[in-house]
């Protein structure tokens, strides 16, 4: 009881400043329920289950720490790509730099716009899929989020997007505190890519809801990095359709902080959730945390989770995966592999696969290993006459290639490896 | 080209002395090979010579043309011209093949102050080559040596030696694992880089590769050291007698 009420007590006291947006009637009432739905789960803390690997004090913190802006002084990932540009500076979208917000087969408006709207078909999904995803596990700062998030953009794809539409995060202020959400609508047969990068802020909450349709191919690549003092949480929450296929993949370099959250539900037949992740730390206070829930619905799906972690000097990793195959989703395919690459002994990976099934017909496999780079292939290139340096990084990478064959794209795979290349060689 | 005197070699971990004071010399141009009982150290002296961990030098020399190779890193001695055809060649997954055999042609290049080689002459000689060992285009692009066959794999190895032309190349039980046509086609790989300048040093248990590879000179090693050496009658007494006699011969 003494527990419960520290954590109520800690929740109102984060809560006590809060002020919801304003909008339309429907998007009023989805923010006060998002509220409540915080108000009765409570803020995290370490004691809770799915925070036991990753403090959340800093995510839940009243005020965001402070973050130094830091200017790589390199081209922008993604510069050379066609693509539709959305630029939110410290989480307030910015008309002057960004693209017109039009697009072949696509509708995109700015969140405040939709949620102002007395009928929109935001109403069916902001906050929707976060409210199905809080069960059975509770993903309190996904509702917090939902309650107060300030801008985001609305996409509704009803063809064959031409252009992947880019989310450019800018952070100009060293206490900024962001929350975005923002939603994906990919209607019966259309196909949409989302690229999203860069600092969103000192402190950011991102929330991405994806409804696929039937037949319908959402493409998501994305990149967190450069900003060394990053504190970031993340949820994608998506529910995929018949013959439909999502697949995400993101790249996370240097911060502080970061726990991406995804939460998929496969409930059309027929259909493929692929989501993957690498990631590269250093340091003590690098700590970066992927929790995957795929739950299998429908018959004949196919899951792929693909974790690969980079990490050295003291930096942490944590994977929480999980496969969940309800009853009468026969024929289900599942596959999760959670992998880190350990530099040298001070860095640590804490691993937590999990599998549940209740179909007697399903194909699912997990592995999860930690191991150094090894040293027969290490010797075996430098007998090559490849130096020690090249080789180790050449091995490196190599480690981390089934997760960035994910991406679909392989321009877009390819300028990912070159970002990673140059991580590795500024430290070694 | 080759010169080792005296070599001893123990295990880095365990009190355990491999190479007993082992002289060797391999001159240029020449075919050398060495045969012997398991246990006789034979793959010890191909790893100590390239250069991998968890061995310790602890008496002796190995020149590589008047050069101290004990001295240098493992990719130096590539640098330099040595090149060893691994006994188990190691998969690396994630690494395709010809961006392996690229890298370290443009590492040695570069080691060597020469310039790298663009991707056009090194496609247009890696696909020569790689068609004389019957290496196709598929095993070119796969991850290196990851699912290849026993064969494949040891005819990669001979693509390696060919593009890395090296002047003393070391092959460790490359007949291992192979069949009578897997072998006729390493080693006429083998035989084609046969020159010179390019000195040879086969390691083998059997006798059938030396049908292929004509040696020059075959040396009987046991027990950490060369025991015996002769020309390539000797290798037909090992395959007629085995070992024993010659063991029993010099002991």
């Amino acid at each position: 009881m003494a527990l419960a009420k520290l954590k109520s007590d800690a929740t109102e006291a984060r809560l006590a400043g809060v002020t919801l947006p304003e909008g339309a009637a429907w998007s009023n009432a989805a923010r006060a329920d998002a509220l409540a739905r915080v108000r009765q789960m409570g803020l995290p803390t370490k004691r809770d289950e799915y925070w036991k690997y990753t403090n959340p004090s800093e995510l839940t913190a009243a005020e965001a720490p402070k973050a130094a802006i830091f200017d790589a002084g390199e081209v922008p990932l993604f510069d050379a790509v066609d693509r539709l540009k959305i630029v939110f500076v410290d989480g307030v979208f910015d008309a002057d730099a960004s693209d017109e917000l039009t697009g072949e087969g696509v509708e995109i408006e700015r969140l405040a716009d939709a949620m102002a709207a007395d009928i929109h078909w935001a109403k069916d999904l902001y906050g929707v899929l976060e409210t199905r995803g809080q069960t059975p596990v509770e993903r309190p700062l996904a509702a917090l989020n939902t309650a107060v998030a300030t801008d985001g953009v609305v996409i509704r794809a009803t063809g064959k997007v031409a252009k992947p539409i880019h989310l450019v995060y800018l952070h100009k202020d060293e206490t900024s505190d962001a929350v975005l959400h923002n939603l994906v609508k990919v209607e019966t047969g259309a196909e949409v890519t989302l690229l999203e990068n860069g600092p969103a802020a000192a402190r950011f909450s991102g929330c991405l809801e994806v409804e696929v349709a039937d037949g319908g191919s959402f493409h998501h690549v994305r990149a967190q990095g450069r900003d060394h003092e990053r504190r970031t949480v993340t949820h994608c929450f998506a529910r995929v359709g018949a013959e439909s296929s999502f697949k995400s993949f993101t790249l996370t370099v240097n911060g502080v902080m970061t726990r991406n959250g995804c939460v998929l539900e496969i409930i059309g037949d027929d259909a493929i959730a692929h989501v993957a992740g690498v990631c590269v730390g250093d340091g003590n206070d690098f700590h970066h945390d992927d929790t995957v829930f795929i739950t299998h619905d429908a018959l004949n799906g196919e899951s792929r989770q693909v974790f690969k972690k980079v990490l050295r000097n003291g930096a942490t990793g944590v994977f929480q995966g999980k496969i969940l195959v309800k009853e009468g989703a026969q024929k289900t395919d599942g596959y999760q592999i959670s992998q880190s690459l350990l530099l040298d002994d001070d860095a640590q990976f804490l691993a937590k696969p999990e599998l549940e099934i209740y179909a007697d017909d399903v194909a699912c496999s997990h592995g999860s290993t930690s191991g150094a780079i090894d040293e027969t292939a290490l010797f075996y290139l430098r007998s090559r006459g490849v130096p020690q340096y090249d080789a180790r990084n050449l091995l490196t990478l190599s480690f981390m290639a089934e997760a960035l064959d994910e991406i679909a794209d392989p321009t877009l795979a390819e300028e990912l490896r070159d970002r990673l290349e140059g991580w590795l060689a500024r430290r070694s | 080209m080759l010169e080792i005197k005296g070599l001893k070699v123990k295990l880095e971990d365990e009190d355990k002395q491999i190479l007993k004071g082992l002289d060797l010399t391999v001159e240029t141009g020449k075919v050398h090979a060495i045969m012997g009982p398991n246990g006789s150290g034979k793959s010890t002296l191909s790893y100590v010579l390239s250069g991998k961990d968890g061995y310790e030098v602890t008496d002796g020399s190995a020149e590589l043309e008047g050069e101290d190779l004990l001295d240098m890193e493992p990719e130096e001695r590539a640098a330099a011209g040595l090149f060893l055809a691994f006994q188990y060649p190691v998969e690396i997954p994630g690494v395709g093949n010809m961006t392996f055999l690229r890298t370290a042609v443009n590492a040695q290049r570069k080691a060597r102050g020469e310039e790298e080689l663009s991707a056009g002459d090194f496609l247009k000689e890696v696909r020569a080559k790689a068609k004389d060992l019957k290496i196709d285009a598929d095993m070119l692009k796969r991850p290196v040596n990851v699912g290849f066959s026993g064969g494949e794999k040891k005819r990669n190895e001979i693509l390696q030696m060919a593009m890395l032309s090296p002047k003393m190349c070391i092959l460790d039980e490359t007949d291992s694992g192979l069949d009578v046509d897997a072998m006729k086609l390493v080693a006429d790989g083998v035989n084609a880089l046969r020159s010179e300048g390019r000195s040879f040093l086969v390691i083998t248990h059997y006798q059938r590769l030396l049908d292929h590879i004509k040696p020059d000179v075959v040396h009987i090693m046991a027990d950490g050291r060369i025991v015996k050496t002769g020309g390539p009658e000797l290798a037909l007494e090992v395959e007629n007698n085995g070992y024993s006699d010659i063991l029993a011969e010099v002991s």
